[in-house]
């Protein structure tokens, strides 16, 4: 079933959760609704389920307005972050609920339910703990009994708000994989919020990238990862340099050098940010270059193929500003770096944006470079 | 009060965390003497002051052998006292019921205006000493108050009648569920209520086959509390009671009549069942407790 939201609108108090929010979900995709948290992600996703009221906008269940359709007829399947399994009822309770709580005369008899549920339990390959309590399951297994009683009612959507993001980190990384599998079985529309950019990449069809209430970016994970529409984008996905500077022609001038690059597109004079991704840095040992920037390297981190270098700047009295550079292991000890010594970073490629008036660096800052 | 409302969590806490190792452990072992010291103490105040009146009740009571004291017991005056009590208590704990797990549940599953307030009066009865809280219901419906002419006019007697000396016991033990309940359900949050509703549970069902299960030995536990207020209320029902014998003379107020006409073993007597129905509770408590510590051990997550 397609899902559609138009022009929503959610404040909680004055703060404005959701602005002018319209989205299209094809049916059958797995779309991953991803920001840092307080970007709103959850609040539209339960809107859509229905636990939430818009103050404003629609929200289209196969074309047709449910802002008054009650959430038990939305046939929607929720998975919670923190699981909310009826902690008194066994699994195969847990999973029967929905099953049993239906009209009388759309009831199946507790002979199909068994079987059911006892499907849905292979499904999501779990059926020996049918007789245990939630309490006695670990995250990865609660989490898994959650989205089989979320399936059992046989839901037109599945919404799944940070379901991994309870879980330690191999859990979750088996579990993503796992979904998408699922996924690619049951073909059932599905969002599933999240915050960390990997897992959404990982697993889904498409992204939408939210930020302060704002869309900032629609496509596929390779779409949205090689060309981020805005500095936000840029930011949240993946580990970046921040450069903050002037456009010149074909350069960014910065507070004791200059960086070049080849958009052209840019007024001179005006305020820009430039990113660059640790790999597009190169470090060059010959400091009598005038290109790039001076720093110096604080630390070094050798493991895998690639090596990470941090650096500080010396020749910027203004803050502290750190870099991080990635490079082969074998580059690394051609170029005999070692904690202390002064290079200079030269970017391979830039991305700049031109700074919005009101916008200032701390907030790229602030979402996590 | 608030102290009654924790326990229970606290057994809870104690059920799942393993204070045990403190003992175990030699780093963090305090000298024998210091244990023997505090427990010493301890002790002494509990049988002092405790167990030596409780014990000269029951003692008081059975002096004069078990005649007097089924005597004492099935004498009309305290047979319809001990009635009395039981109705009072009959009625008052169902509708505190009622009215706890709905106050407990808007508090801790909607969010709505004047909350706070709410929270406030309930623990009213708490903080309002008992006679006042009499007197009020006096003022209200007594023959010089608000209604009462009214009342008398309609020829329905309120206050130094039944009537009265139940909404005084339904006064004084109202804030017992509600309290006990409110943080159990502010803590389970309303997660599990919002999975039952999108999986298409209608409320009455949410509630009974998702919220009630959850809450049950709290439940059981506020009830077990407010009964035992309930029937051994003294001073809001000495207040409207009026001490009509037989009639609006319930267990405590019985005792103390009795007490004054200097009839020592049937005071004794009757208050050795009083104290027997609250020993009752305690073990029904206690039982409540140790079946909440073992449900928090097998069901609770994480």
């Amino acid at each position: 079933m397609s899902i559609q939201v138009k022009n929503i609108h959610k404040k909680f108090g004055s703060f404005v959760a959701l602005n002018d929010i319209s989205l299209d979900f094809p049916t059958g995709e797995l779309v991953a609704l991803l920001g840092p948290s307080g970007c709103g992600k959850t609040t539209l996703l339960r809107i859509i389920a229905g636990l939430e009221q818009a103050d404003s906008g629609n929200v289209l269940l196969e074309g047709q307005d449910a802002s008054r359709t009650h959430i038990r007829d939305r046939h929607v399947g929720f998975v919670f972050q923190h699981y909310a399994l009826f902690r008194h009822m066994s699994v195969f309770d847990n999973v029967a609920f929905g099953l049993r709580v239906k009209p009388r005369n759309e009831r199946p008899s507790e002979d199909v339910i068994r079987k059911k549920v006892k499907d849905l339990l292979e499904l999501v390959q779990l059926d020996w703990l049918a007789d245990r309590f939630p309490a006695q399951l670990s995250g990865g297994q609660r989490q898994r009994i959650a989205l089989a009683r979320a399936l059992a009612v046989e839901p037109r959507v599945l919404l799944l708000d940070e379901p991994f993001g309870a879980l330690d980190a191999k859990v979750r990384k088996e579990l993503r994989r796992w979904l998408r599998q699922l996924h690619d079985e049951l073909h059932i529309t599905s969002i599933f919020v999240t915050h960390d950019q990997e897992e959404a990449l990982e697993v889904s069809d498409r992204v939408v990238l939210l930020n302060r209430g704002q869309v900032e970016q629609i496509g596929s994970p390779e779409e949205v990862w090689r060309t981020p529409a805005t500095p936000f984008v840029y930011s949240f996905l993946g580990s970046v340099n921040l450069f903050h500077g002037r456009s010149a022609h074909g350069e960014v001038q910065l507070d004791g050098g200059s960086l070049s690059h080849d958009k052209g597109n840019i007024a001179p004079g005006a305020e820009v940010i430039a990113f660059a991704r640790p790999h597009e840095l190169q470090i060059d040992t010959n400091l009598d270059h005038t290109d790039g920037l001076r720093a110096r390297i604080t630390r070094i981190q050798a493991f895998g193929l690639t090596a990470t270098v941090e650096l500080e700047r010396t020749d910027s009295s203004e803050h502290l500003h750190h870099y991080e550079v990635e490079l082969t292991l074998d580059r690394l000890l051609a170029l005999q770096l070692r904690n202390g010594t002064e290079v200079r970073l030269i970017p391979s490629h830039l991305k700049v944006f031109e700074t919005p008036d009101n916008v200032g660096a701390e907030q790229y800052i602030a979402s996590g470079i | 009060m608030a102290a009654i409302a924790t326990t229970l969590h606290a057994a809870q806490a104690a059920a799942l965390g393993s204070p045990r190792h403190y003992e175990d452990n030699p780093a963090t072992r305090d000298r024998p003497l210091v244990k023997w010291i505090v427990l010493t103490i301890s002790l002494l105040f509990f049988i002092c002051f405790l167990v030596l009146p409780l014990a000269t009740v029951f003692i008081e009571a059975l002096k004069k052998g078990w005649d007097v004291y089924l005597e004492a017991i099935l004498d009309d005056d305290a047979f319809s006292a001990i009635e009395l009590t039981l109705i009072a208590a009959v009625i008052a704990v169902p509708l505190n019921l009622v009215f706890g797990v709905a106050a407990a549940w808007a508090i801790a599953k909607f969010d709505f205006r004047g909350k706070h307030l709410l929270i406030t009066f309930i623990d009213l009865p708490f903080s309002v000493s008992p006679v006042v809280a009499g007197l009020v219901y006096v003022l209200m419906f007594g023959s010089n108050g608000w209604i009462g002419p009214w009342l008398s006019d309609h020829d329905i007697r309120i206050v130094f009648a039944v009537p009265g000396i139940v909404l005084a016991t339904i006064f004084v033990t109202f804030p017992f569920i509600a309290r006990e309940l409110i943080p159990l359900m502010q803590a389970q949050g309303k997660d599990e209520e919002e999975a039952a509703v999108v999986l298409g549970a209608s409320g009455w069902q949410t509630f009974w086959y998702v919220t009630l299960p959850n809450i049950r030995w709290g439940l059981i536990y506020g009830v077990v509390l407010c009964n035992a207020r309930a029937m051994g209320e003294f001073g809001a029902v000495s207040v409207v009671s009026g001490h009509i014998r037989g009639v609006t003379n319930t267990m405590p107020l019985q005792i103390e009549i009795l007490y004054n006409e200097y009839q020592f073993s049937a005071a004794f007597a009757v208050a050795s069942l009083l104290a027997l129905l609250a020993l009752v509770t305690l073990v029904l408590k206690t039982f409540i407790e140790w079946r909440a510590a073992l449900a928090a051990r097998t069901t609770h997550q994480e």
